[in-house]
């Protein structure tokens, strides 16, 4: 199968699953946190040109803060994510799925200078592709990653309507996959839910192949 | 249990841990230590944990499984934030482990301080021979600013007002601070961009200070920079030998694999960075409102001597027992 959720098992027995975060949302979210950063730059830039005293020497703590620091301040403080990542539904965590602390946070910021080597991010680039967690060098070496979190899934309804057992020994397997399929029968077209159904009881043709097989998948749910 | 009568069974409790991690969440991490409904968010997540491993060993849908691990990943997001204490490790750092580290390490620190202090003493030793060397290294502009800047009689030096030293603080913390990070960073490549940064500071260094002494500016030159350079020049070298950590995790990682050592001594080097940022911002601060003050020359001479050998005794003999 074609997934590159990372299963976890933490030491109270749950099941963690992860899912790394690839390049284009990283991108989206870096743009989102660069445009943030832009007015502080500008205003910054503007009092250093015009040279107004010590406003001036602020200014550039102010610049120095922002580029190394910005995003270790929300790292840490604000549940591994920047505003950015936060618009996108991600964070950084460590690869334990634990919560980044300051150390992981600073590792990963101080080596993004490594990562946007010779320019716009080729070495992050690079690296992100040659592992499965999508973890530029800073990711490696502080061990961490980037994550979707809290994507708000809501509870797929499905209707009570005629049901039929199932006249084979289902497995889990077949459960799953029944399922799913009876999940999904809004956004399938009718055609495709034929021609699903039509692999499982191809004797039955396509029209009854696919009521039994929804039959079958509302008596493998149960009803309320 | 079908499916259907487990979910209609503990909805409920699912929606309320939603809203309650969505409460949490918002919080910071100090309000959340505090906050009551933390005390109650461990009992609920056992259960949670529970409720997913029965799902998936019942082969319920995918679709019920997955909101349940992300509810899961959650919960544990939120019972393992890290604690944040500040004052007390502090003040074990600055007094123990920041000096333990630097000694810790001290092959690389010492090779980062080698490559510096040989480059300075090779290219004083060039410019001092072959006066007109200085100018392969930088153009004659820029040679004549430092002249202007280090003239006896210059008058910027003894017009300098306090705004003045505010600009030079900031300007010092923004450069410096960032080419101590950049050279860590440059040595995640083997070490070459650490060493690279060593070689660069320490042969320019070494450079300039010849060619001012060349033409006669050396006191002005000297009194300057021995106070801040204590810090400076040491924050430098250490942040170089922290970088040169990285690089000889990948190049020689031991009995680890390559990523195990990067992270171990990425760990490992972080200490040092701390110790080499605070370093620079009292090196920044010296530079800007001590350095530029125009005392005689022993006075300068003497401080400067104080500052570099508290600095090295200080990592030298700190946190022994």
């Amino acid at each position: 199968m074609i997934d590159d959720r990372q299963r976890l098992r933490t030491p109270e027995g749950a099941v963690l699953s992860l899912v790394p975060v690839g390049i284009l949302p990283r991108a989206a979210a870096f743009f989102i946190d660069f445009l943030i950063r832009t007015p502080f730059y500008l205003a910054a830039w503007f009092v250093v040109l015009t040279r107004a005293g010590a406003g001036a020497g602020l200014m550039l703590i102010l610049v120095f803060l922002l580029e190394w620091f910005y995003p270790v301040l929300f790292e840490v403080l604000r549940h591994g994510q920047t505003p950015g990542k936060r618009a996108l539904g991600i964070a950084v965590t460590h690869t334990d799925g634990t919560p980044v602390t300051l150390n992981g946070s600073l590792i990963r910021n101080l080596i993004r200078q490594a990562d946007f080597f010779p320019m716009l991010y080729l070495t992050g680039f690079i690296t992100m592709l040659c592992n499965r967690r999508f973890q530029r060098l800073g990711d490696l070496a502080g061990n961490t990653m980037v994550v979707y979190v809290g994507g708000a899934r809501h509870a797929v309804q499905v209707m009570n309507d005629s049901s039929a057992a199932p006249d084979w020994p289902a497995t889990l397997d077949d459960q799953q996959t029944l399922l799913a399929l009876l999940e999904r029968k809004d956004t399938l077209s009718s055609a495709r839910l034929q021609e699903l159904s039509n692999f499982a009881w191809p004797e039955l043709g396509a029209v009854k192949s696919e009521q039994r097989a929804l039959d079958v998948a509302r008596y493998l749910r149960g009803h309320t | 249990m079908k499916q259907a009568q487990f979910e209609q069974q503990f909805s409920t409790d699912w929606h309320w841990l939603e809203d309650q991690f969505a409460v949490l969440e918002k919080l910071r991490p100090g309000e959340a230590a505090q906050d009551p409904r933390l005390a109650r968010l461990p009992a609920s997540y056992r259960r949670l944990c529970h409720h997913q491993a029965l799902a998936r060993e019942r082969g319920y849908s995918i679709s019920l499984i997955q909101r349940l691990d992300d509810l899961v990943l959650r919960g544990y997001r939120l019972l393992y934030r890290p604690r944040l204490p500040i004052a007390a490790p502090l003040k074990q750092f600055f007094l123990a482990d920041f000096p333990r580290a630097v000694r810790a390490q001290w092959p690389w620190q010492l090779a980062s301080a080698l490559v510096f202090c040989l480059s300075m003493v090779l290219l004083w030793a060039l410019v001092r021979q072959q006066p007109e060397m200085i100018y392969a290294l930088v153009d004659a502009e820029t040679a004549q600013q430092l002249e202007d800047m280090y003239h006896p009689e210059a008058t910027h030096r003894s017009e300098r007002d306090s705004n003045d030293d505010v600009v030079m603080f900031g300007y010092y913390i923004y450069n410096n601070i960032s080419i101590a990070f950049r050279t860590f960073a440059g040595g995640i490549f083997f070490g070459i961009g650490a060493l690279f940064v060593m070689l660069f500071n320490g042969s320019f260094f070494g450079a300039i200070a010849a060619h001012l002494t060349n033409t006669g500016m050396h006191e002005p030159f000297f009194t300057f920079v021995v106070a801040h350079g204590a810090p400076e020049l040491t924050a430098i070298v250490l942040a170089g030998g922290a970088g040169l950590r990285l690089g000889w995790a990948l190049l020689a990682p031991g009995p680890w694999t390559r990523l195990d050592a990067l992270r171990k001594s990425a760990g490992e080097a972080m200490p040092i960075m701390y110790g080499a940022f605070a370093l620079l911002v009292l090196a920044a601060f010296i530079e800007a409102f001590w350095s530029p003050r125009l005392f005689d020359p022993w006075i300068k001479y003497s401080v400067g001597c104080v500052l570099w050998t508290l600095l090295f005794g200080y990592l030298f003999a700190g946190g022994r027992r």
